[in-house]
């Protein structure tokens, strides 16, 4: 599960670079965002333009992920290509989590 | 309207394990692809496919220890596209698919759910999904509003 991060003025960008988030990795995915945003305090923007297809396990990972950061740290989500996008909206977590088409939206709004 | 391309029927066995639904699924869409079908259908059929895949994996073959198959057998017809899995695990509790009622999430962050959800995204993509039982073998069969 390859995650890779970024730095901007108060925000951690945290980018999949993997195409599917299933039943298959959610536990990497998971642990892995883990020990990447774990010495961090800034809220974490999650670049998922290159996942392709994440199922309910995968919903549930960045949900467990969202959880583990804590309640003082947003996890904002960004670059949610088709069927990743029609999972978060038929369980109707797109209004739980702040959702961006892309990551230059996402920093726009944050810095407003 | 574009035509589009027939299959024939087809069928697919993989091992009855986690590590074999990603291919499972590839095989699949694969013999799906001369449908071809818009993004959004295809990306429908393969998110019910993984999610009905894994609830085998993790309910009706939780307890089975023995090496065991998945089948996967579809179909398209001029009644649409049809997708069976058949396993030899646990037979469905009720004899029935879960009604897959969104979990709640008028809840803390904290206390959102992180599973459950399956059900739900199979009733809500599929036109509809049938299970029986034959011959201690569990039939799941799902039925998608794609046609010729």
């Amino acid at each position: 599960m390859e995650l890779t991060s970024s730095r901007e003025p108060g925000l951690q960008i945290v980018t999949v670079q993997e195409q599917r988030i299933d039943a298959a990795v959610a536990l990497a995915f998971k642990d892995r965002m883990r020990e990447i945003t774990e010495e961090g305090t800034e809220p974490v923007l999650l670049d998922l333009n290159h996942v392709q297809f994440i199922d309910s396990s995968g919903l549930g990972a960045i949900v467990a992920s969202m959880k583990n950061l804590g309640p003082d740290r947003r996890l904002i989500l960004a670059g949610l290509t088709t069927t990743v996008a029609k999972v978060f909206r038929l369980t109707r977590m797109d209004s739980v989590f702040g959702v961006f088409s892309t990551v230059e939206e996402a920093l726009a709004e944050i810095r407003v | 309207m574009a035509e589009r391309s027939n299959i024939q029927p087809f069928s697919i066995v993989i091992a009855g394990s986690q590590d074999a639904v990603r291919d499972g699924i590839a095989q699949t869409m694969a013999h799906l692809a001369s449908l071809a079908l818009p993004q959004e259908k295809a990306g429908s059929v393969e998110l019910v496919l993984a999610e009905a895949l894994n609830n085998t994996i993790e309910h009706a073959l939780a307890t089975i220890t023995a090496q065991t198959r998945i089948e996967i057998r579809g179909s398209y017809t001029a009644d649409g596209l049809h997708l069976t899995i058949i396993d030899q695990g646990k037979p469905m509790p009720r004899d029935t698919p879960p009604a897959g009622h969104a979990p709640e999430l008028d809840v803390d962050l904290q206390n959102l759910p992180e599973g459950g959800f399956g059900w739900h995204m199979i009733h809500a993509l599929a036109r509809s999904v049938k299970y029986v039982r034959i011959n201690n073998t569990n039939h799941l069969s799902l039925h998608f509003d794609i046609k010729p």
